[in-house]
């Protein structure tokens, strides 16, 4: 079945001055204000993520029936707990977005559509500054035998290259899985094998800086470790940027 | 403006909408009637750029989609059934989010909050709102940027009479031959529909089971449609 309006249009087809579209750098500030706004007004990722570290610190601590912990050991304490405080912040990444109709709103703005990429990725990133610095402290105090103090800045280092990793490829899992039913069993099905590149990489890199040993004779975290987070982050910042778009489209 | 030849969307087997064709020009308003399921939702956001066509030629503002969405988004703007807003964020902040993604300055936002007559509660975050005051913050949304294309699902839901007159001078026909408004709305209510009607499409089952200009449709032949 087929119609043309006869009528003749009520005016011509002129354009009408048009704002001109953001760039990336303002659609992203955009996103991550309203992001960080949001999360602000509900609380429901980062105090979750923090109390969830701080609990199972506090599991260990019983179920290991041991009053401190060093080296590989609290280096895998540490990067687990940290991994799985971090999913619960990966889970609830898209949700108000798909829930209240801000994927649409997004996709009918005339702007890059890696600004979200780079705005979610930037918000968890930001998510797990914030669960760290409540649970590097916890962990220090419940669990950990050498003192952090002198080690902390190359632990800095460590939590930064592994928190570029898991936000970027937490971003990209998030907006896969929640289109889907079972979003809050998927992301962490589909992120977890990816993180675990991660969670070696940084517990080899911090195992040397939670050693009981003198100061002096503790040396930075081991440069290869340092690297391979640092190239895994550099593949999966590109993969997430080249596949992105695709994800967010019908 | 928009131009159609037989349009197939699908979700999955199901075939929302099936060989649908039509031609509006611009400053025209396309009212499409049909019962729950009829398609006419997945009509709108085919047009929006939000869903792909799986067959069929689908042309709006003169760019060919999907291709060209890229083009058509920022010159439509849309009113569904869910605000597209999010709920702890007050009128304000979500207008403001809105005028920044669309390049829009931020003094259009005050505009259009006072256009709905909300100023005086831009700053409650909008889950303490009532659903009319919910739909007149969705409105002010979609037409913050001055968009070519409304295309509107159900407008009037949630509005009592006064809101209704409230937003006509924003989604309503417009009087400005300079400032043509083409507009496309879907309705259950045959008499406020064919009001605003140039163009008429009945969709059953995602078929078009009537297309015709306003002047030759009798309101029976849209009750009928719901039958």
């Amino acid at each position: 079945m087929s119609a043309v309006s006869e009528r003749p249009p009520a005016g011509s087809d002129t354009r009408r001055p048009r704002a001109s579209p953001p760039g990336i750098a303002a659609t992203v500030g955009a996103l991550l204000r309203k992001e960080l706004l949001v999360e602000l007004r509900t609380l429901e990722s980062v105090p979750g993520m923090s109390l969830f570290a701080v609990t199972t610190f506090v599991v260990f601590h019983f179920a290991l029936n041991q009053n401190t912990v060093s080296g590989d050991e609290a280096a895998g304490i540490l990067w687990v707990t940290l991994l799985f405080a971090a999913m619960l912040g990966v889970n609830r990444l898209f949700v108000a977005d798909q829930d209240q109709g801000g994927f649409d709103a997004f996709l009918l703005a005339p702007v890059d559509r890696s600004a979200m990429l780079l705005a979610k990725a930037l918000a968890l990133f930001a998510y797990l500054a914030v669960l760290e610095l409540v649970a590097v402290p916890a962990f220090g105090l419940l669990l950990l035998a050498p003192p952090l103090g002198q080690t902390l800045p190359d632990l800095l280092l460590v939590l930064v290259l592994a928190d570029l990793g898991i936000a970027v490829i937490g971003t990209l899992v998030a907006a896969l899985a929640v289109q889907t039913r079972a979003r809050d069993l998927l992301g962490p099905l589909l992120a977890l094998p990816l993180l675990v590149p991660i969670v070696i990489g940084a517990a080899r890199a911090s195992s040397p800086l939670l050693v009981l040993a003198h100061p002096a004779e503790v040396g930075g975290p081991p440069i290869r470790w340092l690297a391979t987070l640092a190239l895994y982050d550099l593949v999966f910042g590109l993969i997430a940027y080249a596949v992105f778009d695709f994800l967010l489209e019908d | 403006m928009i131009q159609l030849e037989g349009l197939v969307r699908r979700y999955g087997e199901r075939e929302a909408l099936n060989d649908v064709s039509l031609s509006l020009s611009t400053g025209q308003t396309l009212v499409v009637f049909g019962p729950n399921g009829a398609g006419k939702t997945t009509l709108l956001r085919v047009l929006a750029t939000l869903l792909r066509p799986h067959a069929g030629a689908v042309t709006v503002l003169g760019r060919r989609l999907p291709q060209d969405a890229w083009a058509v988004r920022g010159r439509v703007g849309l009113l569904g059934h869910e605000p597209l807003l999010y709920r702890e964020l007050t009128a304000r902040e979500n207008l403001r989010f809105h005028a920044r993604l669309h390049g829009v300055r931020e003094d259009r936002v005050e505009e259009v909050l006072a256009a709905v007559r909300l100023v005086d509660r831009a700053e409650e975050s909008l889950k303490t709102l009532s659903r009319g005051m919910v739909q007149r913050v969705a409105i002010a949304r979609a037409v913050l940027h001055d968009p070519e294309l409304l295309l509107l699902d159900e407008p009037w839901a949630n509005l009592d009479p006064a809101a209704r007159d409230l937003v006509e001078p924003l989604i309503g026909a417009g009087t400005d031959p300079a400032r043509p408004r083409t507009r496309v709305i879907s309705s259950h209510d045959p008499g406020g529909g064919l009001s605003e009607a140039d163009l008429v499409l009945g969709l059953r089952d995602g078929r078009p089971a009537l297309l015709r200009e306003v002047a030759d449709v009798d309101p029976g032949e849209i009750a009928e449609l719901y039958r």
